[in-house]
């Protein structure tokens, strides 16, 4: 389980996060959407500590990851998995040393247990036999589970999301999504997905946070939201003629 | 406006310098570096080299119009100035060129396509993995460089001396071998220690701290070229004032 508590984080004098509180359970898919700009990966990377929040905390199953020195917050970051905006693939590995990397970095398991697991994660992704592409060789969809195969390849108990699905046509959106949520529920790990796609949250919002202007606005479930009073929220998931119509 | 940068600096090289993970990771990725700089260098610093020692006889001979001074003299001073100023100094600024802007633009793009955050998340020291190897081959290959360069220096001076006529084969060969001072070639691996450093430090503290797009990657690359070859002429006065 994460909690955080009161965050605030301001660049110069633009205050981007101004005091969220939140919890997130394992085992469920835990959303956080809002619109462009309104601080939703700040928020994230201030979960993680690549950005230090102004003020509050950040409790990883009851520790405070905002207290930590150095090497407790590695301990803390080889439990996490993250999947970026970009994918951030390292460009110049195979998708195959992409995965592995991590596992060579911190395990002592033999060449072939670290290849096995990587068969697999990449299997559990459905790519499996791309081993050897290089990622300028792959599609935004392909870069995107790769990113979530190589998160999982240390067995995260909390993964971290930053829009999957954004520049994806709707059809293999749906199928990242689906992959988050089965491996969110598979494996009982703690995941947060940053996004901003209505499919999205339909689809597998067990829990969803409203963000906007760097503040928490609603929080609920998909099967709420529909019928979410708060003005605000509204005008964030009606703002699409599809979204009225289907209101309607 | 000096201070804080200078500041940021410093701190990226404390935690450029802790310890690694994997001592195996990194003695790969020094190897690979040490190829990409030395081998990938060694093309460039060849043509430069003999064309610094060509110049340097040819002119000095046109400068040396007294009868009184032997011709051999002409040997001494490419080897002198080859050693002590020529082959250090501009190879590095060449190497700034060469491997400050290469250093800059790739770090810079792994920190705009957020693949520095990735390592980050994964618990790697970022500034560790991907700098100390990099400051590691500069360190070990630009001193290896510039003695080639110095031995290319005084051989093109050779061949020019010889071909236009400035100074014979038998001059020049005396000129190089007579009143060697052991120690300039001491400040020389002085510097070219040093010179390696700033580069290599220099333009990925300016890859490192990249924010944006693509246009600042090229922005930063230039600033790593520029920064450091101002770096290098200021710590050459320094360490020529301080050792000689
Ligand atoms: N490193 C930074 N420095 C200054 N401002 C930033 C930085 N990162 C984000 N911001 C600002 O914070 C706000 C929220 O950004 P972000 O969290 O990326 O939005 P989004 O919800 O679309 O992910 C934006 O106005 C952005 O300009
Ligand atoms: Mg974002």
């Amino acid at each position: 389980m994460i909690e955080i508590k009161n965050i605030h984080k301001a660049f110069g004098d633009h205050q981007v996060i101004n005091g969220v509180t939140a919890e997130f359970h394992p085992g469920i898919t835990n959303l956080i959407i809002g619109g462009s700009g309104s601080g939703k990966t700040v928020l994230l990377k201030c979960m993680v500590g690549l950005h230090e929040p102004d003020q509050g905390n950040v409790l990883y199953n009851g520790r405070d990851f905002t207290r930590m020195n150095f090497e407790e917050r590695i301990a803390i970051r080889k439990e996490i998995g993250m999947l970026f905006q970009g994918s951030a693939l390292f460009d110049s590995m195979t998708v195959e040393e992409n995965i592995l990397f991590p596992l060579n970095m911190f395990t002592n398991q033999s060449a072939a247990e670290k290849l096995e697991r990587a068969n697999f994660c990449l299997e559990r992704v459905n790519l499996a036999g791309k081993n050897h592409l290089y990622p300028s060789e792959l599609s935004g969809g392909m870069k995107k589970r790769v990113g979530i195969a190589r998160a999982i390849a240390m067995n995260p108990k909390y993964l971290f999301c930053d829009e999957p699905n954004s520049g994806l046509d709707p059809r293999t959106s749906i199928v990242i999504d689906e992959l988050i949520a089965e491996i969110t529920d598979e494996y009982q790990i703690t995941t947060i997905v940053v996004t901003h796609d209505m499919n999205s949250v339909m689809g597998i919002g067990e829990k969803i946070l409203y963000l906007h202007q760097g503040k928490k606005w609603w929080e609920g479930s998909n099967e709420e939201i529909l019928s979410a009073t708060n003005k605000e929220l509204n005008d964030f998931i009606f703002a699409s003629k599809f979204m009225k119509a289907l209101k309607k | 406006m000096f201070f804080q940068p200078f500041g940021k600096y410093i701190l990226l090289l404390k935690a450029v310098f802790r310890r690694p993970e994997k001592w195996s990771i990194y003695r790969k990725e020094i190897l690979k570096e040490m190829v990409a700089i030395g081998v990938g260098s060694l093309g460039i610093i060849t043509i430069i080299s003999v064309f610094l020692g060509a110049v340097t006889t040819v002119q000095t001979a046109f400068q040396l119009v007294s009868n009184l001074v032997p011709r051999s003299v002409i040997g001494t001073i490419v080897r002198d100035s080859s050693i002590l100023e020529l082959s250090p100094t501009i190879s590095a600024i060449v190497l700034a060129g060469k491997v400050g802007s290469s250093v800059a633009s790739q770090i810079g793009t792994m920190r705009v396509t957020e693949q520095i955050d990735a390592l980050e998340i994964m618990g790697i020291n970022s500034p560790g993995y991907l700098i100390l190897p990099k400051i590691i081959g500069a360190v070990t290959m630009v001193p290896l460089l510039v003695i080639i360069s110095i031995a290319l220096s005084i051989t093109g001076g050779y061949f020019a001396g010889s071909l236009s006529g400035a100074v014979t084969a038998q001059d020049y060969i005396y000129g190089i071998t007579t009143d060697f001072i052991p120690f300039t070639f001491t400040v020389c691996m002085v510097k070219s220690v040093m010179f390696a450093f700033i580069i290599t430090t220099i333009s990925a503290y300016q890859g490192y701290y990249t924010r944006g797009g693509a246009l600042e990657v090229g922005i930063s690359s230039t600033r790593g070229v520029v920064i450091s070859c101002i770096m290098i002429l200021c710590a050459d006065y320094v360490i020529a004032q301080l050792l000689l």
